[in-house]
């Protein structure tokens, strides 16, 4: 026991050290909480794939009752802001080229003539492929007006049609489906994730090129002491960064918070431990401070990419999807957002956590290793 | 005296040339990156969303019932899984591997039937909102079609009034890896401009080099020269191996002009660099050089760029600064000239401000730059 | 008054940086002349470099006007570049270049001709000793040999102004003695030289001095006529050598004496005016002055000798019997090369042991396996008693270590630091309160205990990172390069205090180029090819090279003698 608390000493002064080094510095102060709450500011407001503020073209030839009224239902639509009429098909072909509308409808001359004769009129609809996204989001939203514009035609030709079917939608844990319930629990650990990395990747190069590397191997600290001094702060300081992001999630964002905050804490912890083991993996490997930020680049795209916060996992091909069980933000992505909006039980976090568990016992043992070598 | 030496600016070039060579991160960063985000975005993530998991409670297994079952599972959409367990599939919605859930009410049939009114409920994950968003659409859709259709298959003789004929322009099957690996080139660009850059520049200070340097006959311009052409090069070069792969290997089309994404890209890179040079001029200090880089050239590169995040979807404000930065233009100028061949009413502007914003950071890092420590 | 087109006239020259309250240069006004060498000398702190960067034109003057052979340093910048070589003090090298792409790099940025280049660089190669590793890495070359790269790469434009900031630390004794050789060519070919130094000995050799203290100048003229200050007041004084640090600290204590040193088995001393004559019998001897005597004399004085450091500390009593450190058949390998080949001492209680060698002759290697930064390849190092290889945390918690340029954290205070390095040697509670107590007292450090480290004045740089290394009371002190680049005042404080662990039993392992401080040592093993090649107190290493012809060898030649004789064995 007395041997512990010994042992216990030279890391608490590591991890103040740490801790002060980051903070004293006032760059490095300031770089430690106003970028992320600038980034949390930007990204959450940025990072929708929602579409609206829609811009349609309508190139209409016809002069009857029906294209009129198919115009009122999408100028009534709130998904569209901005309605341009073209007087011709060049306008069309302009339009979308130019990327003034990203969509366009041509309804020509005899499509009244056709839907009052109970046949089917045609309606041209232009998408822009290049915005892959956006085309395929706003045919969903022209399709439903189309189907109700049908549907309210043939009853108003006498048809004896299908009530409408009724759907009522109830969203769990999100009632009305705001975005930003989603990308601010992303965020929070996005954020803690960047700076547990570059701060553990960057610690030993620095004390490399400040020279008080040596200072630190003279010293009677063992190896795994030296290990865990320079992992907790990274830890604590990420911890503490977020918290801070997590009170600006509650106070500015309003999202709701519905589970257990132990929980959360705990597989952060979790979470942490793995990242640590990988910045330490990558301050092993660097020798110079530009090395340990590209690496962590390096780590952190693919990381973000295959996550699963901007493309959902399952969009993925089937033989990718299990290899992204291997990036721990994947895990802790599920658990944050699980536990802010859905009161998470203990034993989905313990289902979650335990692939993180494994990465950070792996991450961990390599980075201890690498050390060892080269310490030696 | 004031004469430019061309000796000297190649020493320095050669120099800067060995440094790249040299340093395993400048590969990494230039080639490895690359290489690894275009294979992300050719063959991992997309985002047409489809095949998205959805249950289907039937508490109704009438032959009516079947037939709307029939429907969700005769489109590309969804991946439906039936039961007739209701707490098995809120179970599954709640442990995030069901999207959605579909619930047919028991008296579903016999309200279409009668012709009243038929609710059907729909369960959804909040806390995916697009995939909730895209799974209710589509689910409305998939219903209302079903609807319709129901009555039309008794009396063959009724058409439907309205029907659509879309036309996708430029990428007819709305592939999105068409409109990601064209701007995922504007992420690397940056990546090489503006944060390498400003890491290498920053290092030079850090070391003392700068200092010996400043007392050398070398001139200004000299120096600026050849800390911009080997970055610069260094991004073409990076630009014409993922073009070369986006085409071939991953068969996205090039229908624009080769040179008019030449001269974008040249432009796009000097406006990267000279962000670059002058964050690492006025911070001299890598970390702070390295988290700068990040916010104000690849997260505009990654988010206020087009590029996978539609601009017009967001709030005004953030639609503001997207005009700032020059990822903006550049994505738009990389997916034109990859899709839809060259616009001159997108290009020419977007070549026009680019090069404005280029001449902007390059003019601000070149009065900055002085033979001067203080 | 010199041609104004090949010299340096500073006008009422003054420099203030914004935050500070002093200035860093004060209505400074010399001219410095071609065809000879001037020394820029003064404590730390004193603006040295400041000057020398305002002559390089790579700061504006607040006030006043430098002209560089005629050449406005604000006005014209580009012309001055053109004449200039300047050598920074973190010599502006690339490490990520090889020795032969540096120098490349510099000929071609300082506009050298190809056909001048063969001839230029073949002198370089001579002088500098490197082209045996034209394709080492310059961040792989040892501390001594960038030094003298980083000459090189200034000196390649044959320029008509040198501006050298310290360009001898670090460097060992013969390279220092080329150096100065090489320049002194320079200078009879009609250049200008400004070389500022802390070794006061170089000063001495110079043809001009200019001294600042405070951003002051307090003198500009040959150094000579400031010795001359201290005429019949510098003496030396044979004693035994086994008491004189007693006996040292004995006459610093009284009034009369302003400096005090020691000399191997002499004594040496700067009196003031007031000094009584009897005194001066059989043992005095008044020696000729040193411009290092009439430095500290113009300076007011060095310490009075006490050290409360030592003062405080108990007598050490040791485990593992009488020797401290014990180097057995110590080999290290990297590849192919020994660094270190066979090294045996062992160092007794209280004894200070230098390490002295030539710049890459692996006294960095030995030191590092004592310490326990290297493995050794073979055979094995003990401290206390503890085997570093096998009970590495035990022996590294009796060693006190200092690094070269005190390896602070320059982003924490001062008592950050102290609480840090009390903290990772394992004090704690009561004991730990104490220990950083005492150290703030003893250093005089109060008033900066919230200023960061970085920001701190050399001398309290060096206070804080002796205190740093000795809070958990050290049976052996490592000292790598002590007082390198640090002015004599700091020096004596800081071997004032290490004299007094002595005596209280504390054993020091010092690395050094630095003559002066060898001189202090009680042993000394040269270190040469990674082999011991004469290990013996500094009388006994003069004694092994006295000639007729050199009666009485200083330790320096004693060296440079040491080492050319191995040479010519090997040439044989």
């Amino acid at each position: 026991m007395g041997q512990l608390r010994q042992s216990w000493i030279p890391i608490k002064a590591l991890i103040i050290k740490e801790i002060l080094a980051v903070w004293r510095d006032k760059k490095s102060r300031i770089t430690l909480i106003v970028p992320p709450l600038i980034q949390l500011l930007i990204l959450t407001h940025a990072a929708t794939l929602d579409v609206n503020n829609i811009s349609i073209g309508l190139y209409n030839e016809d002069t009857g009752w029906y294209s009129h009224e198919l115009i009122q239902r999408i100028k009534g639509s709130p998904y569209f802001k901005h309605v341009y009429d073209y007087k011709d098909s060049h306008k069309i072909r302009e339009g979308i080229d130019e990327q003034k509308a990203i969509v366009a409808l041509h309804m020509q001359s005899d499509f009244s003539r056709h839907i009052a004769e109970g046949n089917s009129a045609t309606v041209q609809v232009i998408l822009d492929g290049r915005k892959s996204n956006a085309s395929q989001i706003v045919l969903g939203y022209l399709n439903l007006i189309f189907q109700t514009f049908s549907r309210d035609m043939l009853k108003l030709q006498g048809v004896d049609i299908l009530e409408k079917i009724n759907i009522e939608f109830r969203a769990f844990f999100n009632p009305n489906i705001e975005y930003i319930y989603y990308t601010v629990p992303s965020l929070v650990a996005i954020l803690s994730m960047v700076l547990a990395l570059t701060v553990t990747a960057m610690s030993v190069s620095r004390e490399r090129e400040n020279g008080t590397f040596d200072q630190l191997l003279v010293s009677p600290s063992q190896p795994w002491q030296i290990l865990v001094g320079k992992m907790v702060p990274a830890m604590v300081i990420s911890i503490g960064e977020s918290t801070l992001l997590m009170i600006a999630a509650l106070l500015l964002f309003k999202v709701p918070f519905e589970g257990s905050l132990i929980l959360l804490y705990l597989s952060m912890i979790v979470f942490l431990f793995s990242i640590v083991g990988v910045g330490l993996f990558i301050s092993a490997l660097s020798k110079t401070q530009q090395q340990s930020i590209l690496g962590s680049f390096v780590f952190m795209t693919p990381t973000m990419l295959l996550s699963g916060f901007a493309t959902p996992i399952e969009n993925m091909p089937l033989w990718l999807q299990p290899w992204t069980n291997l990036i721990p933000i994947k895990h802790f992505f599920v658990i944050i957002r699980g536990i802010f909006l859905k009161d998470m039980s203990t034993l989905e976090v313990l289902k979650y956590s335990w692939p993180m568990a494994l990465i950070a016992i792996f991450t961990l043992s390599i980075a201890g290793w690498m050390f060892k070598k080269r310490l030696e | 005296m004031t004469h430019f030496s061309f000796r000297r600016f190649f020493a320095y070039l050669k120099k800067e040339e060995k440094q790249i060579l040299r340093d395993p991160s400048t590969f990494l960063i230039a080639f490895v990156l690359p290489l690894m985000m275009l294979f992300i975005f050719g063959y991992g993530v997309s985002l047409d969303a489809d095949k998205v998991p959805l249950g289907l409670l039937l508490e109704d297994t009438s032959p009516t019932a079947r037939s709307l079952e029939n429907a969700f599972l005769g489109t590309n959409y969804f991946k439906v899984k039936t039961s007739y367990n209701r707490a098995e599939l809120e179970e599954d919605l709640t442990g995030g591997r069901l999207r959605g859930v579909v619930i047919v009410p028991q008296d579903f049939s016999i309200k279409v039937l009668e012709g009243t009114v038929a609710p059907l409920q729909v369960l959804l994950d909040g806390s995916e909102p697009n995939t909730a968003r895209f799974a209710l659409n589509y689910t409305e859709g998939v219903v209302n079609n079903w609807g319709i259709q129901q009555k039309i298959e008794g009396k063959t003789s009724v058409i439907l009034p309205l029907q659509m004929e879309p036309r996708v322009w430029f990428n007819d099957s709305l592939k999105s890896r068409y409109v990601l690996l064209p701007g995922s080139i504007a992420v690397i660009m940056t990546l090489i401009g503006t944060l390498l850059t400003a890491l290498v520049v920053a290092r030079e200070w850090e070391r003392g080099t700068m200092e010996a340097l400043m007392a050398t006959p070398i001139r200004i311009s000299e120096m600026l020269l050849a800390k911009l052409v080997p970055y610069f090069l260094l991004g073409l070069s990076a630009m014409i191996l993922c073009v070369f792969l986006c085409v071939v290997l991953f068969g996205v089309p090039f229908r624009g002009s080769y040179l008019i994404l030449l001269v974008a890209t040249s432009i796009f890179l000097l406006a990267a660099l000279g962000v670059g040079l002058l964050v690492s001029s006025t911070t001299r200090n890598q970390f702070v050089a390295s988290q700068i880089a990040i916010i104000i050239g690849f997260i505009p590169a990654f988010m206020l760029s087009g590029f996978v995040f539609e601009i017009s979807s967001m709030p005004e404000i953030i639609q503001a600064m997207t005009y700032v930065f020059p990822p903006r233009y550049f994505v738009t100028i990389l997916q034109s000239s990859f899709l839809s061949g060259t616009t001159w009413a997108l290009v020419m502007p977007s070549l026009l401000i680019m090069l404005l914003i280029a001449l902007f950071f390059l003019g601000i890092s070149v009065l900055n730059m002085r033979k001067r420590l203080d | 008054m010199p041609n104004i087109k090949d010299s340096i006239h500073i006008t009422s020259l003054s420099k203030q940086f914004k935050g500070e309250t002093l200035p860093a240069l004060q209505d400074v006004t010399a001219v410095i002349k071609a065809g000879t060498i001037t020394g820029l000398v003064g404590p730390d702190g004193a603006g040295k470099t400041t000057l020398l960067r305002l002559m390089a034109g790579l700061l504006l003057p607040t006030q006043g006007k430098i002209s560089v052979l005629g050449f406005d340093t604000v006005k014209e910048p580009e012309n001055l570049h053109d004449v200039i070589g300047y050598m920074p003090q973190k010599f502006g090298l690339y490490e990520d270049l090889t020795v032969i792409e540096n120098l490349n790099f510099y000929a071609a940025l300082h506009n050298l001709s190809e056909e001048e280049k063969p001839k230029v660089f073949e002198k370089m190669f001579h002088f500098t000793a490197l082209r045996p590793f034209t394709e080492r890495l310059a961040g792989n070359l040892s501390g001594g040999m960038k030094q003298k790269l980083g000459l090189a790469c200034s000196l390649l434009g044959r320029p008509k102004v040198l501006l050298l900031d310290e360009p001898s630390v670090g460097v060992d004794p013969i390279s220092r003695r080329e150096l100065w050789e090489m320049v002194q060519e320079l200078v009879q070919q009609g250049i200008c030289v400004v070389w500022s130094t802390a070794y006061l000995d170089e000063a001495d050799q110079c043809g001009e001095v200019l001294l600042l203290n405070k951003g002051k100048l307090l003198f500009y003229g040959p150094p000579k006529e400031l010795t001359k200050r201290v005429r019949a007041r510098v003496f030396e004084m044979d004693i035994l050598f086994k008491k004189r640090r007693l006996i040292l600290k004995e006459f610093l204590k009284r009034p009369d004496i302003i400096d005090g040193v020691i000399q191997g088995n002499k004594l040496r001393f700067v009196c003031s005016p007031s000094f009584h004559i009897e005194e001066k019998e059989a043992k005095w001897q008044a020696v000729a002055p040193r411009f290092e005597d009439a430095f500290i004399d113009i300076l007011g004085g060095s310490h009075n000798g006490e050290s409360a450091l030592a003062e405080n500390m108990p007598f050490k009593h040791i485990k593992g019997g009488n020797h401290p450190i014990l180097a057995e058949n110590l080999t290290k390998m990297f590849g192919t090369f020994t660094a270190a080949k066979d090294i045996s001492f062992e160092i007794k209680q209280g004894e200070i042991f230098g390490l002295l060698g030539p710049n890459g002759a692996g006294k960095s290697t030995i030191f590092k396996m004592l310490c326990g930064i290297l493995q050794p390849t073979a055979g094995r190092a003990l401290v206390s008693g503890y085997n570093l290889k096998t009970a590495p945390s035990r022996a590294r918690s009796r060693i006190g270590y200092m690094a070269q340029k005190f390896s602070l954290y320059g982003d924490l205070s001062v008592q950050e630091n102290l609480d840090f390095f009390s903290g990772i040697y394992g004090l704690v509670g009561q004991r730990r309160l104490k220990e950083v107590q005492q150290m703030i007292s003893i250093f005089d450090l109060s008033s900066y205990l919230r200023s960061n480290a970085g920001l701190l004045p050399l001398g309290y740089k060096q206070r804080l990172a002796l205190a740093c290394s000795l809070m958990h009371e050290p049976d052996v002190l490592f000292l790598d390069e002590p007082t390198s680049g640090v002015d004599p005042l700091v020096r004596r404080e800081f071997w004032n205090h290490i004299n007094g662990m002595v005596e209280k039993g504390v054993t020091i392992m010092v690395t050094t180029h630095f003559m002066e401080e060898a001189e202090y040592c009680d042993r000394i093993a040269l270190i040469y090819g990674g082999v011991n090649i004469a290990t013996g107190t500094p009388m006994e290493l003069k004694d092994k090279v006295k000639t007729k012809k050199r009666p009485n060898p200083s330790l320096e030649e004693a060296f440079i003698a040491l080492i050319e004789r191995i040479d010519r064995k090997k040439a044989s």
